[in-house]
């Protein structure tokens, strides 16, 4: 992370277009890409529950969801604050990807509705499950929507020609993303264990009792 | 302090705040799963003492 915030303020050159405002790309993109991650691992996981009954990959799915939502919550206000300064407004719902985006963030957020509306056992870890391979679905179109469409607001980076920077922009890109990753998958590993303490704890309580 | 450099330093921030929200969340919950450890610890320790006396009683 370090790394990733020294080659931002050092390494990178300024963008002729944009100016200083460019460099909340190297944060934005990494943690809307992370968010992604974060759901399709959710995804994977919530399928290893259904088709072949993995121990722990119910929560694994919870956890990795709420990161993804925790990330998707970044990649909103980054964007936001991007958005005023580049185009002069807070938002825009003209934006393909800026809505699909908004629809992906709100759908995995009410995965917690469905999850804390239904106790706990094995009928709440199917229906979370089957939600959340539901929602794995728009991650594709979320991505692509930019591409389908002749979306002029938001701009493309990369193409069918390949990453359209330079090369000192496209490492620093690439290691803000590698650290962003690293950070997610930290903090997913310590909220799991913290979790599954957790489950230990009560069930020594009540061992105990 | 040009516009931009505000910019960018808020949309910074916002990352930093989020991680430090969520650090001093996980700090919580681990001072809480501590506790919880101690009172079991606790728990069971007792439990010992009454089995140790009944054997010796």
């Amino acid at each position: 992370m370090v790394a990733a915030v020294a080659l931002i303020a050092y390494y990178a050159p300024e963008d002729a277009d944009q100016g200083l405002s460019q460099k909340i790309f190297y944060f934005h993109v990494p943690i809307a890409l992370t968010a992604y991650a974060c759901f399709g691992w959710g995804a994977w996981k919530a399928l290893r529950h259904l088709w072949k009954r993995q121990p722990g990959a119910d929560l694994e799915s919870y956890v990795a969801i709420h990161h993804g939502v925790i990330f998707g919550a970044m990649t909103l206000i980054t964007g936001s604050i991007w958005a005023k300064i580049s185009w002069g407004v807070w938002w825009a719902w003209s934006s393909n990807q800026l809505v699909l985006f908004l629809v992906l963030f709100l759908f995995y957020s009410a995965y917690f509705m469905l999850r804390f509306s239904v106790d706990d056992g094995p009928q709440r870890a199917n229906l979370c499950a089957v939600y959340a391979l539901f929602g794995v679905a728009l991650i594709p179109v979320s991505f692509l929507a930019i591409r389908l469409a002749n979306d002029f607001i938001h701009p493309t980076v990369f193409t069918s020609q390949g990453p359209q920077m330079s090369d000192s922009m496209f490492l620093t890109f690439c290691v803000s993303w590698a650290a962003m990753l690293a950070l997610a998958s930290t903090l997913y590993r310590v909220e799991l264990a913290g979790k599954r303490l957790d489950a230990r704890l009560r069930e020594l309580r009540e061992l105990l009792a | 302090m040009t516009a931009a450099e505000k910019y960018v330093a808020a949309a910074y921030l916002v990352v930093f705040a989020f991680v430090l929200a969520y650090v001093l969340i996980i700090g919580t919950k681990l001072q809480r799963l501590e506790r919880e450890v101690s009172e079991l610890t606790e728990l069971a320790r007792a439990r010992r003492a009454e089995r140790e006396e009944l054997l010796v009683g």
